[in-house]
């Protein structure tokens, strides 16, 4: 394997930040100084992307609803996830009387630590992954489906029944969806034989995971990105908070800085079911290479991994949006339908297919 | 088998429902966005026609108004926010007669139903496009709306000067 240059990556800093630290202190007080660093890097990306994330959806709505969208804040509007950030930090938390108030406080940190902990594991670029565990697939689906305990509490202990209805349809919906989106997860685990991220992302140098195993890939991605769809309660898959029956569903009784911890982690959750899929099945932070066309592959390395990622992982979010301003939503029955009847079948004949295609070498790169 | 077959068909017409409202979505992602930008706009802003906004008594270049403070629009006002002060003159004839002293108009009792103006039996007053009528005390809501030494335009002088 030919190596390219990478004039713009962050591995030789991190490699050289990492020597200096060690040649002036023992090596526990190196390692807890850049365990310290990268949790508030982490922090602050989660903050920025939350913001970036906020700013670009009401865009992109605004664009699909012929509006312009927030424009006054600064030149095309920039500052307004700013300065709506400035206002939910400054307002008064209300404090509701009949609740059980140690769950209702607890509520919002379930919701935003579960989507934290997958930050941990999401390879952002070449050696930005906090932590890659061996088994980095599962690590992620079991932690980002944490959150779900959140919604729950918050439903149960706001005291209110339009929490709790909103809080019973998430947690069956979020059930119900967990299952397909691990078969399809499930499905690639068995194309590339690993459940390490960085390894997923290194088999598909070549060849994206997306057409490696070309139908049984491709169906799989579409149920990852339904059931994403439908984990993170958004688009069509909103009823928990369908705000015409439940005003707002489980976050109603909320205000102020735990309710922006419930809008943030939505928006987080988000990203990452786009940063998964993007991951899992579109080569994450890998450029797209060819074998052999080494000047092709060259520029292509010129532009950094994180870019690849944010891009590929931008395409998705806006797929998501695209999606959620295009369909109505649903009823509890005909989501509960969706799953059960079509997508959970078809996932499990579809991992069949999968584990067929790969035992008799049938995918891309084992034809070629 | 005719159970599995439906369930194929229904799933191949949902997908394809599906992708044609993407379709349509994706179109209006693209077209030209309709948001009119009220202040910056103020030179090519368009107000419909028919838009009440403030009620006016048009005057003409000799500063004469068509109200003969007959009162009409005052009573037909559902909540009062028209007050026609009249007084009495004596004209060059020596008659007496009934003119227009002040004819005031609150703004903020105003609900803009139009009745005034339809009720008017000599169409003095009508609802102009002006909008921008924010202030910052309720007294300045309260206009007077026949100008400052304004008159009856004067309609039967012709007919008059026949008769003589």
């Amino acid at each position: 394997m030919t190596h390219y240059s990478q004039p713009l990556e962050f591995t030789g800093l991190t490699r050289w930040f990492d020597s200096a630290l060690r040649s002036v202190m023992p090596d526990f007080w190196a390692i807890f100084i850049e365990l310290v660093i990268v949790g508030i890097a982490l922090l602050a990306t989660y903050a920025v992307i939350a913001m970036i994330l906020i700013y670009v959806e009401r865009k992109i709505t605004a664009f699909f609803q012929a509006r312009i969208g927030p424009n006054r804040v600064g030149k095309y509007g920039i500052f307004q996830t700013v300065a709506d950030v400035l206002k939910i930090l400054i307002k008064e938390i209300i404090h509701v009387n009949k609740v059980d108030k140690f769950l209702f406080y607890a509520a919002p940190f379930f919701i935003i630590v579960a989507s934290m902990l997958t930050f941990g594991a999401i390879p952002f670029g070449k050696g930005l992954q906090a932590v890659d565990f061996n088994i980095g697939v599962f690590y992620v689906t079991a932690v980002s489906s944490l959150g779900i305990i959140g919604v729950l509490l918050a439903g149960w202990s706001s005291n209110n029944k339009y929490s709790m209805i909103g809080a019973m349809r998430s947690g069956a919906q979020f059930v119900s969806y967990e299952l397909s989106g691990g078969f399809a997860l499930m499905t690639i685990v068995v194309l590339t034989g690993t459940m390490q991220l960085s390894g997923m992302v290194e088999t598909q140098r070549y060849c994206w995971n997306l057409f490696n195993g070309h139908i049984a890939s491709f169906v799989a991605f579409i149920i990852y990105l339904i059931s994403g769809h439908a984990e993170t309660n958004r688009g069509p898959f909103d009823l928990p908070e369908a705000e015409s029956e439940l005003t707002a569903g489980y976050h109603t009784e909320y205000s102020g800085l735990q309710f922006g911890f419930f809008y943030l982690a939505e928006y987080l959750n988000m990203f990452v079911i786009a940063a998964i899929a993007a991951t899992v099945f579109l080569g994450g932070w890998m450029p797209i290479q060819i074998k052999g066309w080494d000047a092709f592959n060259q520029i292509m390395w010129y532009i950094p991994s994180y870019v690849w990622f944010f891009g590929k992982t931008g395409v998705l979010i806006f797929i998501s949006l695209w999606v959620r301003w295009s369909f109505p939503r649903l009823r509890i029955d005909q989501l509960l339908n969706l799953e059960w009847k079509y997508l959970l079948p078809i996932n499990l004949v579809n991992i069949l297919l999968m584990v067929i295609l790969v035992l008799s070498g049938l995918t891309l790169t084992q034809i070629f | 088998m005719r159970t599995f077959s439906q369930y194929i068909s229904d799933l191949l017409k949902g997908i394809s429902s599906l992708l044609k409202g993407l379709g349509v979505t994706w179109k209006e992602f693209w077209t030209k966005k309709v948001t009119r930008q009220y202040p910056e706009n103020r030179d090519t802003l368009v107000i419909s026609e028919r838009f009440r906004a403030e009620l006016v008594m048009p005057h003409d270049e000799n500063n004469e108004h068509a109200c003969t403070a007959c009162g009409i629009c005052q009573m037909n006002c559902p909540n009062g926010t028209i007050r026609v002060v009249s007084k009495m003159i004596e004209t060059e004839d020596g008659k007496k007669k009934k003119v227009l002293d002040k004819y005031i108009y609150d703004l903020g009792m105003c609900t803009f139903c139009n009745l005034c103006v339809i009720s008017c039996p000599s169409h003095a007053i009508e609802f102009s496009n002006k909008f921008e009528n924010a202030t910052f005390t309720r007294d300045k809501l309260v206009h007077q709306l026949n100008h400052e030494g304004s008159k009856l335009r004067e309609k039967k002088k012709v007919v008059k000067e026949d008769k003589e």
